[in-house]
């Protein structure tokens, strides 16, 4: 019985996990070394990443800032009634239900040309939707619990009697906060950091709906193997996306090791 | 500098600012959708979701989703248990590869499964001669749906098994009950919370999942063509109330099931 189950679970597997991975990465190499480099170093591909990587980059940097505050004060601050901060709470874990393409279109419902805000912002010059801060905003919407619900269990283990007594010594908020917040949510920061990178890196529905996929300039890495799957370049896509799952599998192993750390302090 | 930085207008409009991030970028857009399909009457909303491509896409999600949740419960299911009861070569790395679906690009999943079960792969073309159809139809919208819920119920379960007490199984067998027996009253029941939360979770993730399965799913409405797909497709053929009233419908099923999976987990903490 229990070989029975043990195999049946390497099958599961082979079959889900290791197969398609394997036969991407085949197929990304199908015309050898130099068919994968040339899939790489397509101008399109090359902007594509360099795209990818800028709205990983803001949206970490936005996501952690805010993540941390909002995980402080829905923990920590009086000044929020207990029922707000209830309301809050829940909402916070709203993004989660809410399909990539929905996140997209709301954004577009939001803030696109059609829209009062939209044509707002046309006429001072910035344009939102189909270019680079629609894409950070949806980007934004998809990741926003990922870092307050990795900060928010820390804070309420650790309780607020160390920072309480901090600051009854005469420390100010921001050398309380350094010297002895910072250092329990550390980690935890750290890890939630990792999933808003793998996040942000992998969002495809939200950014494609937002930023028209417009090749060489709004166009990412994920939106750019779905173009090359429809324009039946599938080597190219393969190229491109074993890319993303080697940076995936990486954080994936970063994650490992930071869950490690966490549990240990 | 610190008196500065510890005035009462500075540490307002910090509080302002963040609680402003918050509702702008989540409430805002959330209600600009409810807003937008009801913009233009409610009998607009109704006509747009009386579409019959659109509700047969509704109901073509709901039906994949429930048949992919129900496959993800039982192989979860078993994988949680193995992965916890037994030791075997192997069981770390597979125990870490549990989480790769959440952390691949959905685009690359489907991807991934569309090279596998192609039309010009082995298995692709091995499964044309015998007669099936799996890309473009919906077996292999159902294995996207797998592949990117895998981890839900396998992560909601091993926490459960880990603290079950070997004591009450052993006690049962010691009263003389039989394997079978002791699974269906001791083990099944203390796992069954973490399968339905695993599962809600899945279900959810399904219904919403647009990256992996826009690449294996055919565009024939009715049979092949799930909401999430539905939706982009309007948006694309400019037209964003039709999209915005589907979007209703799915949106207030994913929080419908978000609010269970809470007062469910509420209730678990009290007792």
């Amino acid at each position: 019985m229990r070989k029975l189950w043990i195999i049946l679970t390497y099958l599961v597997f082979i079959l889900l996990i290791a197969a398609p991975l394997g036969k991407m990465a085949t197929e990304a190499f199908s015309n050898g070394l130099s068919g994968f480099w040339a899939s790489l170093s397509r101008p399109e591909a090359l902007h594509a990443l360099m795209m990818t990587g800028f709205v990983v980059v803001v949206v970490t940097l936005l996501n952690t800032l805010f993540g941390i505050m909002l995980a402080l004060y829905l923990v920590r601050a009086n000044w929020l009634g207990k029922r707000l901060k209830g309301l809050l709470n829940s909402i916070v874990d709203l993004p989660y239900a809410v399909s990539p393409v929905i996140g997209g279109l709301m954004i577009v419902l939001l803030l696109g040309p059609d829209s009062a805000l939209g044509a707002l912002f046309e006429q001072i010059g910035v344009n939102i939707v189909y270019a680079f801060p629609g894409m950070v905003i949806a980007t934004l919407f998809v990741t926003f619990p990922l870092m307050v619900r990795e900060v928010m269990p820390v804070l309420q283990e650790i309780g607020s009697q160390q920072e309480e007594a901090a600051s009854t010594l005469g420390a100010y908020g921001w050398t309380t906060f350094w010297k002895v917040t910072w250092p329990s949510i550390r980690w935890a920061v750290i890890y939630g950091v990792i999933l808003t990178v793998a996040r942000s890196l992998g969002e495809f529905g939200a950014v494609l709906v937002v930023s028209g996929n417009i090749m060489n300039k709004t166009q990412t890495a994920t939106t750019l193997v779905y173009q090359d799957v429809e324009n039946f370049n599938v080597t190219a896509a393969g190229g491109v996306a074993l890319v993303l799952a080697a940076f995936s599998a990486g954080l994936l192993l970063l994650m490992e090791w930071s869950k490690r750390r966490k549990g240990v302090h | 500098m610190n008196s500065l930085l510890r005035h009462k207008g500075w540490t307002w409009g910090f509080r302002t600012t963040i609680l402003l991030y918050f509702v702008v970028l989540i409430v805002l857009p959330i209600l600009g959708v409810y807003y937008n399909s009801f913009s233009l009457g409610f009998s607009t909303f109704i006509e747009s979701v009386s579409d019959p491509i659109a509700w047969k896409s509704v109901l073509l999600t709901l039906k994949l989703a429930v048949i992919a949740t129900v496959i993800n419960v039982l192989l979860g299911t078993m994988i949680a248990w193995v992965l916890i009861r037994y030791r075997f070569p192997g069981k770390a790395l597979l125990n870490s590869l549990v989480d790769l679906p959440f952390a691949l690009p959905t685009a690359v999943g489907g991807l991934m499964i569309l090279l596998l079960l192609g039309p010009g792969s082995l298995i692709g073309g091995l499964a044309e001669k015998l007669g099936f159809e799996i890309v473009f139809h919906q077996p292999a919208i159902v294995i996207a749906m797998i592949f990117v819920t895998f981890p839900f119920v396998i992560r909601a379960v091993q926490p459960l098994l880990e603290e079950l007490d070997p004591s009450e199984e052993e006690a049962a067998y010691t009263m003389g009950a039989k394997s079978s027996r002791v699974f269906r009253q001791v083990i099944l029941p203390s796992m069954a919370p973490g399968m339905i939360s695993g599962g809600m979770l899945a279900f959810s993730r399904a219904l919403a999942e647009f990256g992996a399965v826009v690449l294996v799913a055919g565009n024939i409405p009715g049979r092949t063509l799930v909401s999430s797909v539905f939706i982009f497709g309007e948006v694309e053929s400019d037209n964003p109330v039709g999209a915005a009233a589907v979007s209703v419908i799915l949106l207030t099923l994913s929080f419908l099931i978000l609010w269970l999976i809470n007062l469910l987990q509420m209730r678990g903490r009290r007792s």
